[in-house]
């Protein structure tokens, strides 16, 4: 027989650390399967630059070293990072996305568990605004190309923007089907037409849509753990879900469907790994609601009206900014006393 | 340290608009795009300044309190549009790329602050050489931040500044970082906050090193 009280134990940081890790695994494979090892590049060079720049950080802050650089914290934005920029952009573009992340929204705010904004979408977000042309150059999916790269000549592309003789960039590069479908639209284009695109795959982009439901795999295994939460996913994924729904409904000539805004773009990785960031997201399990909702009506809005083919980035940081608002107005009752 | 000594450090260095007052902020932040076009906007507002404190510090006994703020904001308008008109005559190509900034010169709280803070209770050479130290200690913090965002958001070093020294002059931009590709944000506004809080945290860092230092003189009495 047991009797309470029933402590439980205190999971460390580098254990959640590690299982979030863990649930991008299936992501990534999934990933270099639609598109080639490119991201295993970047995730190296993203990992390698966090390390670093991490320990040097806390060497220059009188901080303990190896306890923090442990806590794989910086691995985890390091790792959201790559996987959030195209993969076969120039070394230099990660790793200074990389430093922008640790160095300037992590460390400067006051380093783990003090930075208001989320490092790894601070960091997208600079490199957007910064390399714009960059940014939106994502590779074909393997299945529409005849061009395989190898591991070694995708590592000689990245460092010294070498292709083997024959190779073009054009032809292994293209836009996002989120930046076509935009560009498209505003040529008075019909969404069945622009879907007739050979990128396109079943719900969202071709190769892609298969990526984003592995993230959602390792996102179940995430609330399984019980590393996150439902509210901030499921608040999140039903927003987007209605508002993109009820559009698509009204004009399904202009507004895309439901599944492509979920399938598409960034949104299983933010539902799961981005917006779920325990530190820069709202904590009551109210304030998560609104965080998450509003997450999703911003992205819907930049999706669909925005500069920008992807707007989950910029949604995350605005809804960062709310969230001590937040949270200060959803405290939830303590036990005893009355609101 | 006399009177003038004093005055300039305190323009340069102690009491710089740019870094410890932190007066002065809309051309620091906007118009530091390039160390040419924020060193033009500093020498200009320096200019103003002077002649504004020369300006006030003689009829400073005149101006009833009560009205003084709109006496000396009309003042100061007269030698801006002076400066501007001057500069659209001389420095056409330069007057258009700093543009509204010149005439906002006016609305500038740094210009305002010497004038009240200083001219108003000082004598007309003292108060000449405090506003020139103090629009020179702006000028040069909007060179440096204009030089940093410069060489990180396009490479180069003293572009257009065939604006000020005439087409001649165009061979001395220097190309800091040969093919490079340009870090936007440095030259959009967030650079302009990223790079001025960079200069106050070096200059505190300075300040507070050499404090450590030098722990044995003893405190100066506060005049403050």
């Amino acid at each position: 027989m047991k009797f309470s009280p029933f402590f439980t134990t205190n999971t460390s940081v580098s254990i959640v650390m590690l299982k979030v890790l863990l649930a991008l695994v299936p992501g990534i494979i999934a990933y270099v399967w639609a598109f080639g090892s490119g991201i295993v590049v970047s995730l190296i060079l993203a990992s390698a630059t966090a390390l670093l720049a991490e320990a040097a950080v806390l060497q220059l802050r009188n901080r303990p070293v190896m306890p923090f650089l442990l806590d794989g914290s910086a691995l985890v934005t390091a790792w959201l990072l790559a996987l959030a920029l195209p993969p076969i952009a120039p070394w230099w573009l990660v790793v200074v996305g990389t430093l922008i992340a640790i160095v300037i929204a992590k460390h400067l705010y006051g380093g783990l568990g003090q930075n208001p904004f989320n490092p790894a979408m601070v960091a997208y977000a600079a490199l957007l605004i910064s390399f714009p042309v960059i940014m939106t150059q994502w590779p074909v999916p393997l299945e529409l190309t005849t061009i395989k790269l190898s591991f070694i000549e995708q590592w000689q592309y990245i460092f010294n923007h070498v292709l083997p003789s024959g190779v073009g960039f054009d032809a292994m590069s293209s836009a996002t089907p989120l930046d076509y479908l935009k560009t498209q639209l505003k040529m008075h284009h019909t969404m069945e037409d622009i879907h007739q695109a050979k990128f396109f795959g079943m719900f969202a982009g071709k190769g892609a849509e298969i990526v984003a439901s592995m993230y959602l795999l390792g996102g179940l295994y995430l609330l399984h753990q019980r590393i996150i939460s439902w509210h901030i996913p499921v608040a999140f994924l039903t927003t987007l879900a209605v508002i993109s729904g009820v559009f698509h409904w009204v004009n399904p000539a202009h507004f895309s469907a439901p599944l492509f805004h979920l399938l598409g773009g960034a949104t299983m990785l933010c539902a799961f790994f981005i917006a779920t960031d325990p530190v820069s997201g709202a904590t009551t399990p109210k304030g998560k609601l609104i965080f998450a909702a509003g997450i999703a009506v911003l992205t819907w809005l930049i999706r669909t009206y925005g500069g920008y083919p992807d707007g989950v980035a910029f949604a995350v940081l605005l809804m960062n900014i709310l969230v001590p608002l937040i949270d200060a107005n959803t405290q939830p009752r303590v036990f005893g006393h009355s609101k | 340290m006399n009177q003038y000594q004093e005055i300039t450090e305190n323009g340069l260095w102690k009491q710089n608009p740019g870094l410890v007052q932190l007066l002065g902020l809309c051309p620091t932040l906007a118009m530091t795009v390039s160390l040419v076009n924020g060193f033009s906007l500093g020498i200009m507002t320096a200019l103003v300044m002077a002649a504004s404190n020369a300006s006030v510090s003689p009829i400073r006994r005149l101006v009833p309190t009560e009205i003084r703020i709109p006496v000396f904001i009309l003042i100061v308008a007269a030698l801006v549009t002076l400066i501007d008109l001057l500069m659209h005559a001389y420095f056409h190509a330069l007057h258009a790329v700093l543009g509204i900034f010149i005439p906002l010169i006016v609305t500038n709280c740094i210009v305002l602050a010497r004038v009240e803070a200083f001219a108003a209770k000082n004598p007309v050479i003292p108060s000449a050489l405090d506003g020139f130290m103090m629009g020179f200690g702006l000028a040069l913090v909007l060179a440096v931040l204009g030089g940093i965002r410069e060489i990180i958001g396009k490479g180069t070093l003293f572009s257009g500044i065939d604006l000020v020294l005439g087409a001649s002059s165009k061979a001395w931009v220097i190309t800091v970082l040969p093919d490079y590709h340009g870090f936007l944000l440095a030259i959009l506004p967030p650079g302009a906050f990223f790079g001025l809080a960079m200069l106050i945290a070096a200059k505190n860092w300075l300040e507070s090193r050499k404090q450590a230092t030098q722990p044995m003189t003893p405190n100066p009495v506060a005049v403050h």
